[in-house]
Formats: C-alpha cells, structure tokens, sequence
C-alpha cells in the first residue's frame, strides 16, 4: 500500500495498445479449455447431479479456502469472485452458484507449480450461496459466502 | 474567534435586530452552556456528515421509528424518544432533548428555532478552532446533494461552501450521482491543494486500481493523524450503476485492515476512518478491523450523543455517527501521550442558528450562489397545515405527500416513494415552497414512472427493500429506510428472514393477487432503461399537484401494521 495512485499501468497500456490484446487474449481461454471439458458437469441442474457428474462425494468444509466477494452485487450480471487455496497439491478450483438454473458456472485446472489463485466473474440471477470447489490430492473441498444480488434503489 | 469576540458578536447581531429572537442575555447563556465545551488533549477533529446541501437553517425532525433488530436492537443508533434520552442521560424539554429526538416536535421547533446553516455552522467551527488549535475538520460526504441550488450547480456551491468552511478532508456517497466525471473534475480542480477526497474501497473495474487516495496523513501538534476514507460501500446500487461505471465499491473489509496497517507503519499515532458506512456496519467493522482509534461515521444520519466503544480484541475502536442537515458538528478531542491515543472526549454539537451568528463571508457566498435561483425557489406553491417530514423507517408525511400526489397525477393505483432519509421538515401553517420540494426529490435521476406490475412483483420489491434495511447482518444492509408505500396495506415482521416479512398486502380492503396486474407509480428508477425513457422530474408533478390543492391538510400516514415489534425502543407514539 502507498499514497501514490497507480493510474500509469492503464495509461501504459493504452498507450501502447496492450489494453486491447489483454481483452482479446481472454477470448482464447475457454478454446484452451474445451480438453476437459465436463459437459454433463456444466449442464447439471441440481447440486446432487452436478456433484456426481464432477465425481464429488460429500466434500469437506475447509477454512483453507478463502473465498473473496462483495457481500452485495454492484451487478448481478458480473459478480467477481476469488478463490485462493492454501491446500496443498490443489489440481482444481470451480465456482457454483447455488440458486442458478446450471450451478456449475466456472472450472479452473491448476498445473503444477502453478498459483491456486483464481479471480473470474460469475452471473447471478438472485441472491444465492457461492461455492467455490477445491480438488486437491483427488479431494474435494470447498468454500461458501452468501452474495445478495438486489433490486437496488432506494438508498440513503 | 476567541469567545470574548464571540459574544460581542452575538450581541451586536442581536441589537441589529439580525439573527435572535431571543433576550440577547439569555441567548450569550444558552450559546455559551451549548458551545463553551473545554478543550481537551493534543488531537482535535470536528466532523461534519450527510448535509445534504443545506446550506440556509431548516428544521429537521428526528424519527419515532428507528428499529433495529437482532443484535442490533434496543442499542444506540435504534433508540428513539424517550428511550433514547434516557440512555444518554438528556433532560426532557431541553434544547438537547429537541435537537436529539422528536418529542413535542413542533412546540419545541417554534422556541428553540432552526437548527443548522453554512453560516451558522461556520461561526462554530471559528470558535471549536480558537480553542483547539490545529483542528481538522473532516466531511463525511453527502454534501453535494439534496437541494435544488446543488442540483442545478452540479454541487458547485456546496465545494465552493466546504473550501470556505476549511475542510480537510471528505469521503463520497451521493456526490457520486452526478457522474464519475464531475467528481473528479472536482477533485483535481477544485479541491486541488484544499480538500482531500479520501475512500479505500474505490477502485477502478478493471484493474482494481485506486481512485482516490485510501488515507491522508497530516500532523497536528506534532502528531501524525492519519485519515482514512469509506466511502457509502453500495453506492452502484442503491444508486443508478451508470453513473459510477467504471468504479468498483463495496464494504472491502481486508483492505481497511491493510489501509489501517500502511497508516501504522507510515508513523500514524491516530488512525480514523472517516466513514460513509452508515453505523450498523461501521459498528460491525470495529468489531472486525483492528487499529483503528475511532470511525466517524455518516450515512444513517443518526444524531448521537456519546460514542459506542467497540472492542476488537486489538484494541478499542469508538464510532460516532453525526446525523444530517447541517444540524451537528461532531467534536472529539484525543489525549495522545506516548504514541497513542490515552484518553478522548466526544460532543455531538447541534446548531442552533438563533444562538450562533452568521459568518458574513459564508452568508455572502451562499447569497451569491443562490441568487440566481432565487426566484424559482421562493414560489410558495401551497400551505401545509400539518408538520411535514420524512425521517422514519416506514414513512414521513411529507413522503405521504409525494405519494398521495403520484395517485393523483397519474391516476395510479398504488405509488411508490424511495426511503431516503434526506429531506427537511415544515411546521404547521408554514407555506410549502418549491425549495421544500426540491428538499425532498432533488436527485439527477428524478424520472416519474408508471409500470403495471404484478402482484408477485410489488412483493418482491416490499421484500428486497425491507432486508436492504432488516437483514440482521449489518453487511447486507444498504441504510435507507422502507420504500414509502402508498394506496397499498401491508403488514411488516422486521425480525423475520429475508423474503417473509412482507404479508397481509391489500388494496381498497381486498387481497393484492400475486398474478394480477395493478397499475404502479413510482420515481428514482435506477436502470440505465429508466433513464433513456425519461419521464416528467417528480419535483414538477410535486408541485403542479400542490399549486391546484392550494391548503395540504395534515397527510393521514400509511404504515404498515408491524409485527414482533412490541417494546422495541426504536418504536414511539
């Protein structure tokens, strides 16, 4: 933390026309994941379905997953979550939400020596219990915070 | 100004016939008992909070329904009446009990005269500063905003009053509706070398970048204070998400603490947080965040006396909170011996014009800035012969107002009103003037909506609003009141969970059907939808409504039948 703003990592960026290929870049990522992808996982629409389709049995709560996110959505259509894993020999991170027509919204492989660190967005429809899902060592842990998604208005 | 200046002020205003009604002796008493508080310790800070623009004395009634619920109630800020003065040990019929609460509203308004005013205000702080050398005075936001002068200067006259009035530093909640654009043009123009605005918890969408700096330091009596900024953590949505777009907010818990922690190692003996939270959560963040010596707190505009004191395992955090309107300064004096804060003193100060003279300079600017709307302003549109307000959890007669003029205007069924807490009070028998008006709606997504709603619909949105003010954890609170609801009857269970606190909805006598349709007015849409549409300002069907009714008869309330309430001391008469 310092007093200075940061306002020169934009500026850098737009200057050198980064800004576009940092959004274009992201357009590549689902292609790179298609390899594994868990098509009944992600179709699911119940919990017990969309565990069983991930081969999750009865996952354990774990205080070693920290889970970051607004406590209200500014926007329910771009809710940023955060997972980070402090569980060793984590291979995997997945967010559900609970209360979305399909749960299973977003899955993160994690290759070795690589940060289980993962910040995306996920979309919500109404106020809901976000889960993030842990794969470590073949098991699977997880995390839940409330998000409030909200008419909004009348504040103040 | 040291007090010999003070009262010779005082009393050649008073022999000008000027500013006081009262006996000049009896008025230098009365000013000297209030504002001759002895200075303590080596570390002062005066806090003002959620003006909402007034910049001319106006008055202002305390709510009777203040409810808190879980663990929050029964407990300062949800004390009401006389809960409310026997927990501060106010004496009844005083001019603190009528600045504090609500109690014989109008009798009391009509001796103790109004409270507030830039120039008013500007007096005290002269006098606070002869007696606490090397002060800050700290804004908590919501200044921008609330008046139709502030409106049409896109808040200029308000920056142009907080640079006289010598602010230091302020953090943001409503300044943010008019545009993210607007509030930094102020910020790098005319708060440059002024005013810090300060807020930890915005941060640009994209790379999570700081907009404005998280903390200012600055040395007072050779003590380095740091003060960090909180900004109204819901601002996109209690408010059009358009306007900030490019902005991120939130209540951003782990960044305090970070923020809190650079202060500390940055040499700050003091830390504050100036805070727009409102004070449910800025109580529920002292219990969390450590570090901090006390948070100033804004937002629910609840005038309290004494500090709570929050223990957090690392320490005791205090947290104030200075109502609204211009009606208090908040003055808290900080012992610091050893490099750390040793012991305090907290005094919520209320501004009473008629014991405070104008500050000419300050009177001068606020001539100036709103002579050109002056004539608008002053037009008397109708005479109201009952008191008019809007703070409460449920309802305000002056909300009736709107309401009762919404059913009216647009041959509407049911209307709905949005539960800000801004907004001043008339007396009986005064005329309602389109400045009141403007006082109550002068917002820059003003748009009048009809929709036709569904029943289910109506409930959902009663339900939604009423958890933004009831949901037992503060962090999912949004601090305004209910929405005001009118032609509609509903019952409201406060402690129930979210989405069941709602029942019993009837129209005309009749059950509301979840599947039929009703025809709903309703202003202040938030969506950028609302916005393209357009749609008539409220302010001009307000008071188009008010000129053909000419005589307001007192507004019979509409509020809902509460449920598990009983003895709750949010709850009077």
């Amino acid at each position: 933390m310092t007093l200075e703003l940061q306002p020169s990592r934009r500026g850098f960026l737009r200057q050198t026309g980064l800004l576009g290929l940092a959004v274009s870049a992201v357009t590549f990522l689902p292609r790179m994941a298609y390899a594994s992808w868990n098509k009944a996982a992600f179709g699911a629409k119940t919990m017990a379905d969309t565990y069983k389709a991930m081969g999750v049995d009865s996952p354990t709560v774990s205080a070693d997953i920290q889970l970051n996110a607004a406590d209200i959505a500014e926007n329910g259509a771009v809710v940023p979550v955060e997972a980070i894993s402090k569980i060793p020999n984590t291979t995997q991170i997945s967010f559900l939400v609970e209360k979305n027509p399909a749960m299973l919204t977003a899955q993160f492989d994690i290759g070795p020596d690589t940060l289980p660190q993962i910040s995306t967005r996920v979309k919500m429809g109404q106020t809901s219990n976000v889960i993030a899902l842990v794969k470590a060592d073949g098991k699977f842990y997880t995390a839940s915070k409330e998000i409030k998604v909200t008419l909004g208005g009348c504040g103040g | 100004m040291n007090r010999r200046e003070f009262l010779h002020l005082l009393s050649a205003a008073s022999a000008a016939g000027l500013t006081l009604p009262l006996d000049p002796a009896r008025a230098e008493k009365a000013a000297e008992a209030l504002y001759d508080a002895p200075a303590f310790g080596n570390v002062s800070l005066l806090h003002i909070t959620d003006c909402h623009a007034q910049l001319r004395p106006i008055y202002f009634r305390e709510p009777n329904v203040n409810i808190g619920v879980g663990a929050m109630a029964n407990r300062p800020p949800h004390l009401v009446g006389e809960a409310f003065l026997k927990h501060f040990k106010v004496e009844p019929g005083t001019r603190l009990a009528h600045a504090f609460t609500f109690l014989d509203f109008e009798r009391y308004a009509a001796l103790y005269g109004r409270v507030g005013g830039f120039a008013h205000l500007a007096t005290l702080v002269k006098r606070l500063r002869a007696t606490r050398p090397g002060a800050l005075l700290l804004d908590g936001g919501d200044t921008w905003q609330g008046s139709g002068a502030a409106m049409w200067t896109k808040g200029q006259d308000m920056v142009d009053a907080a640079k006289l009035l010598g602010v230091e530093a302020m953090t943001l909640h409503w300044e943010c509706t008019y545009g993210q654009d607007r509030v930094k043009e102020i910020a790098d123009k005319d708060f440059a070398g002024h005013i810090d605005i300060v807020a930890q918890n915005i941060k640009t969408q994209d790379f999570g970048d700081p907009v404005f700096k998280p903390y200012v330091m600055r040395v007072v009596n050779g003590v380095k204070v740091a003060v960090v900024g909180q900004a109204f953590p819901y601002t996109p949505i209690a408010n059009p998400r358009y306007m900030v777009a490019d902005w991120t907010f939130g209540i951003q818990e782990d960044n305090m603490q970070k923020t809190v922690d650079a202060a500390r190692a940055d040499g700050a003996k003091v830390v504050v947080v100036l805070s727009h939270n409102g004070m449910d959560v800025d109580l529920k963040m002292a219990s969390r965040v450590r570090g901090i010596d006390a948070i100033l707190g804004g937002h629910t505009h609840d005038g309290v006396p004494a500090p709570s004191i929050v223990d957090n395992g690392g320490g005791k955090t205090l947290v104030t909170n200075a109502g609204s309107n211009a009606k208090f300064i908040g003055v808290l004096d900080f012992d610091v011996k050893d490099g750390k804060v040793s012991d305090f003193r907290y005094r919520l100060l209320p501004i009473f014009s008629n014991l405070l003279p104008a500050d000419a300079e300050m009177e001068a600017l606020i001539a100036r800035t709103r002579a050109p709307f002056e004539s608008k302003l002053n037009e008397k549109l109708a005479v109201s012969e009952g008191l008019l307000y809007r703070r409460g959890n449920f309802n305000g007669s002056f909300d009736q107002v709107i309401l009762d003029a919404l059913i009216a205007e647009k041959d509407a069924e049911i209307a709905l009103s949005p539960g800000f807490r801004w907004g001043t009070t008339i007396l009986p028998g005064e005329p309602i003037t389109m400045e009141n008006v403007l006082d109550q709606t002068a917002i820059t997504y003003p748009y009048v909506t009809l929709t036709q709603m569904k029943g289910s619909q109506i409930k959902q949105i009663l339900e939604d609003v009423c958890d933004n003010l009831f949901n037992a954890d503060p962090y999912y609170q949004q601090g305004g009141d209910m929405v005001r609801v009118g032609g509609l009857a509903y019952s409201c269970d406060p402690t129930a969970t979210a989405g069941n606190r709602i029942g019993d909805m009837e129209l005309n006598g009749k059950p509301i059907d979840a599947e039929k349709t009703y025809k709903v007015a309703g202003w202040a849409p938030v969506s950028e939808a609302a916005r393209d549409a357009g749609g008539e300002p409220i302010w001009d069907l307000v008071a188009r409504n008010l000129r053909a009714r000419k005589t307001i008869a007192a507004p019979k309330l509409n509020l809902p039948h509460l449920k598990n309430v009983d003895g709750n001391l949010g709850l009077a008469g």
